[in-house]
């Protein structure tokens, strides 16, 4: 490569890779350490640790932890949709219908990232204690204040999505072809934006696979608190856990990436 | 669906249809009176009102209420009287400057290094995703690495008990639960932010400025000094302000981290709101809560600023 913005030569080069593994050796060994920890039988007769599949195998077993993936995974379902049904669809009206709007609804969706989580919690207990007692108790209304914290993320994906295409002339053009405007939102721009829509749902659902603050505040027993709860009697089994759910959150945000960027990974395919 | 163009204006009925969804097209310059597309966002209006405003609302005024209602100082006061309370906040906010400041450097070298490969090679795009899940959504689970990492039996403090011995502080696995810990800990989710914070303008660093510089007979140096530094300067000064809120927000980690005390802020309002009220602080967690809008929104301000003049910049 020549010289480039970036900077040139065999010190540069030498540089950046020395960065590299410096700063992702500070990333990667508390990574590493999760599988060495979760993998380690008895101590051998030379004194080094046996490995064991163990504790890999007792996720599968314990039914409590398999429970709340299962209850996590169903109120990520409930804020993606409540997501596409609430902030997809007002975004994409404030753009055809109320652009004067616009201004408002990001000042909204940004909003949540000026009050901490552990804050908002103080302030939605009362509101939650009422649900619990007139509506239900069921760990899945989580979805509701879950669709608050998504917010920020999910309105730069949908408006990253709504301004790279011409919405108003696709509006038009459908118009005047006799469309309403319900089928102009949900046949005409949704199939358009459907890249930045998966991106949003994708953060959501990883949000939701990950939050602690508010429902173990709040008293609920999702994924987070039962792995913090299991990792008070047994660490090996809570380590293995967290392990694979990050992997699992990692692979979510690669399929994404090369999903959403379908030209560029092609393109690195090309080089690779 | 929609009403033909010719339908006569003259109907009488406020044709609004059923949905606001529908309303009839503003082509043909008559038409019925119909319900305003403004009530299309009212949903989300009442949602937002419920579940964001309401409860901001309730953690400010219920800072300024008794348990009985009635307006008090007595909540503020006990924050600003009551050493825990005080030196929780100074902990938070000497932790958030020192891991932002740490995270920030760090984050961009890494960000430099990054921007050098292929675009989409699978070292960035790696990098960017593992990132995405050390920033912002790793939590608890990143109390459990380091706890594997550098605990009671973890992986290096084995190492560390082998060099320096058991009874040395890096082989008991006890300062991870120290101010020290914590910073090492935070710092470690600090590095991905700003990575993804920072490459976009990193990224930005036109190779025709490079080039001019050098034609110029400009050093590397003298690039990085008079144009790449300060094109980038203020993105790096918003970005360590974003990460400040970040530290000074995060909750989970430290809370998986440290069950006994409550060093930090937020692990201050855990401790409100889990444990027996004393008689007169009912609301005390809500002036907790207060302080960290205050001082979040103070951050998020100046950070709006620089963004503001960073944009105005970039054009």
């Amino acid at each position: 490569m020549s010289a480039s913005v970036h900077g040139s030569g065999r010190g540069r080069r030498m540089a950046r890779w020395l960065i590299l593994i410096l700063v992702m050796g500070y990333l990667l060994v508390p990574l590493l350490s999760m599988v060495e920890f979760s993998t380690r039988g008895p101590k051998g007769s030379d004194g080094s640790y046996t490995r064991t599949a163990e504790y890999w195998i007792a996720i599968t077993q314990n039914d409590e932890l398999i429970g709340t993936i299962f209850l996590n995974l169903g109120i990520a379902l409930l804020t993606v949709l409540g997501m596409v049904a609430l902030l997809v669809t007002t975004m994409t009206w404030s753009y055809l219908r109320v652009p004067r709007m616009r201004r408002v609804i990001e000042f909204l969706c940004l909003l949540p990232l000026a009050i901490p989580a552990v804050v908002l919690v103080v302030g939605i207990a009362p509101i939650y204690r009422e649900l619990r007692v007139n509506i239900s108790s069921s760990p899945l209304l989580l979805s509701l204040v879950y669709l608050v914290l998504v917010l920020p993320y999910a309105y730069r994906s949908i408006d990253g999505g709504l301004r790279s295409v011409d919405v108003n002339t696709l509006a038009d053009a459908a118009r005047s072809l006799g469309a309403g405007w319900a089928r102009v939102m949900f046949q005409i721009i949704f199939p358009n934006i459907r890249t930045a829509i998966l991106g949003a749902s994708v953060l959501s659902v990883a949000l939701v696979l990950g939050e602690y603050t508010i429902s173990s505040l709040l008293s609920y027993r999702t994924f987070q608190v039962v792995i913090y709860a299991i990792g008070k009697r047994d660490g090996s089994i809570a380590v293995a856990v967290s392990f694979a759910a990050l992997l699992f959150v990692f692979v979510l945000l690669i399929v994404i990436a090369r999903f959403g960027g379908g030209r560029s990974g092609a393109q690195a395919a090309e080089e690779d | 669906m929609t009403q033909p163009a010719g339908t006569p204006a003259t109907s009488g009925v406020p044709a609004g249809g059923p949905g606001t969804g529908l309303a009839p097209s503003e082509a043909g310059g008559r038409r019925p009176r119909r319900i305003s597309p403004y009530v299309g966002l009212l949903p989300f209006f009442i949602y937002i009102s419920i579940f964001l405003l309401l409860p901001t609302l309730i953690v400010v005024v219920g800072a300024f209420q008794d348990a009985a209602g009635s307006f008090t100082m007595a909540n503020i006061e006990a924050v600003f009287a009551d050493p825990a309370y005080r030196d929780a906040f100074g902990r938070s906010i000497q932790l958030s400057i020192t891991t932002a400041i740490a995270g920030a450097f760090l984050g961009a070298l890494l960000a430099w290094a990054v921007a050098g490969g292929n675009p989409g090679g699978w070292l960035r795009q790696s990098v960017i995703a593992a990132s995405g899940v050390l920033a912002q959504f790793g939590g608890v689970m990143l109390a459990f690495a380091f706890l594997a990492t550098f605990g009671f039996g973890g992986m290096l403090t084995g190492v560390f008990e082998d060099i320096l011995g058991k009874e040395s502080a890096l082989g008991s696995g006890n300062w991870l639960y120290s101010m020290i810990g914590l910073t090492i800990v935070y710092t470690f989710f600090q590095i991905p932010l700003m990575l993804i914070v920072f490459l976009p303008s990193i990224d930005g660093l036109r190779q025709e400025w490079w080039d001019a510089s050098a034609s110029l007979g400009g050093s590397t140096w003298s690039y990085w000094r008079h144009i790449a530094g300060p094109m980038l300067a203020p993105t790096f000064l918003g970005a360590t302000l974003l990460l400040f809120t970040n530290a000074f927000a995060a909750y989970a980690t430290a809370a998986a981290l440290i069950s006994q005390g409550s060093p930090l802020i937020t692990l201050q309002i855990r401790r409100a709101m889990t444990s027996e009220v004393i008689l007169g602080q009912e609301n005390v967690g809500k002036a907790l809560a207060l302080g960290m809008i205050v001082i979040v929104s103070v951050v998020m301000l100046a950070y709006i600023v620089v963004q503001r003049r960073t944009s105005k910049w970039m054009r």
